[in-house]
């Protein structure tokens, strides 16, 4: 494992006309640890996520990804730089089948001409891989075959962790992963974190829950209005402490 | 997949194929995928009984309907992807058109191969610049095609003033329409040709994957790196070169070109692709259905013939009829 962070972003702007999303964050994200991401609603989480993820272009700041300089042109690079996102509004698509869903844009194709050329896709392939990584994470879904629209909230949720968990080599982010799980649920995806965590992945977590954050994180950095208001390691802070951080009441400067 | 695969069997075990099927068929909407072909078979089943005197079931008949059905199924087949897509395209009437202009005078001209290929080249010009003009200066697709629907209509009125060229060349008749293999018309063969391809397009390569996704849920599609720009303009070069062909199918049918072929299409293309379960506004698309769907307005259309309707009627039946089908067929959509 390299010695630079796995990602580390200076100095992001982003503002949407008047509204000034994020103002000047700054934000480290190491291998084999987990960053909580926190704030009150309307914070800028999802934007600073979504220009780590190259959907938004920030208007200032720059990135580093294992040292070396880049600028996240767009989702396709993200995912080239082995950035894996799981948004706030997933992104699954509601008419294909699970396996069609885990490999979207990844697709295994037939070999030979058809393959290469037309994009034939080998799908049986695609299914049995997706069986297996599924159980490999333990994420249980009653049939690959069936459209994801028509599983339940908490299974989508399951089929776009998946995703990221079975691609994410290096850098992971979640944006509130768990909204929608139950209990066990819930636990199962923290599980999968601290798996992430233990094989080198730099994780990005964004959650309301301070008792998951004291779990599983290692570290916390406090969105406030679009401002870094707090960094801190999470062994150091008290849950108290965290709340006062997102509610604006203190900082750490 | 890559580091945390490990390639074992799923412990639950894994569903048989017919478990499976029945599965995904249970929960993707149950009967309601297959209101179309009951349609289909509901409203042959009528006609056959009410029009058994006037011959509706008669070989040459539904020969007839087969057809007509040809150019609409082609169409119709374009016309999911554009809708699959999350687009639509108005145009494809006036592409009909142009596509056999250009065939007619092309054919005449440079031979039959030329001809097919400027007729084809022709549409897909008119479906990128369809594309480009909605995806990069982003005017919704329905103006875009309105306005180009006008515009092509009108090249093809200049094209010859208003009169239709006429097509010499007995490949292209044979191929394209009079001909056949054995008693099949080649124009059967034609609707299975495009119909097949468009199924495995949509559902075996990864293109189709990409325009249902986009239409589905454009953000998600972004998000995992589809270029959906390409990908729109994509389908709707898809749609304009589906109509082409009609173009060229109806030519060769007819063994003209004329600039008011395919004039009357786009209701029919329309109806016949959402009443086959495509949606509207995307994400969702059949093109077996389409197909079945372009076969029940083929087979409205004769049977309303016979039934020995004014033309005027005619009209005023079909439209009846179709939004009553598209009406019904979007209510079960919102449903499932
Ligand atoms: N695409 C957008 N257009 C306009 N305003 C936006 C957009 N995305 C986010 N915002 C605004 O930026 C601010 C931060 O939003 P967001 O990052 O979603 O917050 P969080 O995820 O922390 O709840 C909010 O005021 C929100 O309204
Ligand atoms: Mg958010």
């Amino acid at each position: 494992m390299s010695m630079s962070p796995a990602l580390v972003a200076v100095g992001i702007s982003k503002s949407f006309r008047a509204v000034q999303a994020l103002d000047d964050v700054s934000i480290e994200l190491h291998h084999g640890r987990v960053t909580a991401l926190l704030g009150d609603n309307g914070a800028g989480k999802s934007t600073l996520v979504k220009c780590l993820a190259g959907i938004y272009q920030p208007d200032a700041g720059r990135f580093l990804i294992e040292g070396t300089e880049h600028r996240i042109n767009s989702s396709r690079h993200a995912r080239e730089l082995g950035i894996e996102t799981v948004h706030q509004a997933l992104s699954v698509i509601d008419p294909l089948d699970v396996a069609e869903n885990l490999f979207l844009n990844r697709e295994h194709t037939r070999g030979g001409w058809a393959g290469a050329h037309i994009g034939l896709l080998d799908k049986r392939r695609m299914r049995e891989e997706c069986t297996a990584t599924l159980s490999d994470l333990d994420i249980r879904i009653p049939s690959l075959r069936r459209s994801v629209g028509s599983l339940s909230g908490g299974q989508r949720q399951a089929v776009a962790i998946g995703r990221a968990v079975a691609w994410g080599q290096r850098i992971v982010l979640l944006d509130e992963p768990a909204a929608a799980l139950g209990v066990e649920q819930t636990q199962r995806v923290l599980d999968l974190i601290a798996n992430m965590r233990d094989q080198g992945v730099a994780v990005l977590l964004i959650t309301h829950n301070m008792d998951r954050v004291l779990a599983v994180c290692d570290q916390a950095v406090v969105l406030y209005q679009g401002r870094k208001c707090a960094e801190v390691d999470v062994p150091d802070v008290t849950k108290d402490d965290l709340v006062s951080f997102i509610t604006g009441a203190r900082g750490t400067g | 997949m890559t580091r945390r695969s490990i390639h074992k069997q799923a412990s639950t075990g894994l569903p048989s194929p017919v478990e499976a099927w029945i599965d995904r068929y249970r929960h993707d909407g149950g009967l309601r995928q297959f209101v179309v072909y009951f349609a289909f078979a509901l409203i042959l089943a009528t006609f056959s009984i009410i029009l058994h005197d006037d011959g509706f079931l008669s070989s040459s008949n539904l020969l007839n309907i087969g057809r007509q059905a040809a150019p609409i199924a082609v169409m119709a087949v374009g016309m999911a992807f554009a809708l699959a897509a999350g687009e639509i395209d108005l145009s494809v009437g006036s592409v009909v058109a142009l596509s056999s202009l250009v065939a007619a005078e092309m054919v005449g001209n440079h031979g039959f191969l030329i001809g097919v290929l400027a007729a084809l080249g022709a549409s897909v010009l008119v479906g990128v610049v369809n594309g480009l003009i909605t995806v990069k200066v982003r005017i919704p697709s329905f103006l875009v095609t309105l306005g180009m629907l006008g515009i092509i209509s009108g090249i093809a009125r200049n094209w010859n003033d208003l009169q239709s060229l006429p097509i010499r060349n007995d490949r292209f008749s044979g191929l394209f329409g009079a001909g056949g293999l054995g008693p099949v018309s080649s124009l059967l063969i034609w609707i299975i040709v495009v119909g097949g391809l468009g199924h495995i397009a949509l559902h075996h390569l990864r293109w189709g994957r990409h325009v249902l996704s986009t239409g589905a849920n454009r953000d998600a599609a972004n998000a995992v790196g589809i270029n959906t720009a390409r990908v729109k303009i994509s389908a709707l070069v898809a749609s304009a070169t589906a109509a082409g062909f009609a173009g060229i199918l109806l030519a060769g049918r007819l063994s003209i070109g004329r600039h008011d072929l395919g004039e009357d299409y786009l209701l029919t293309v329309i109806a016949a692709v959402v009443i086959g379960g495509t949606n509207l506004f995307g994400g969702r698309a059949s093109i077996v259905g389409a197909v079945t769907g372009a076969l029940i307005m083929a087979m409205l259309n004769n049977g309303l013939i016979l039934m020995g309707l004014e033309v005027a009627d005619q009209l005023i039946a079909r439209g009846v009829i179709i939004i009553l089908a598209v009406a019904l067929s979007m209510r079960e959509a919102k449903e499932s």
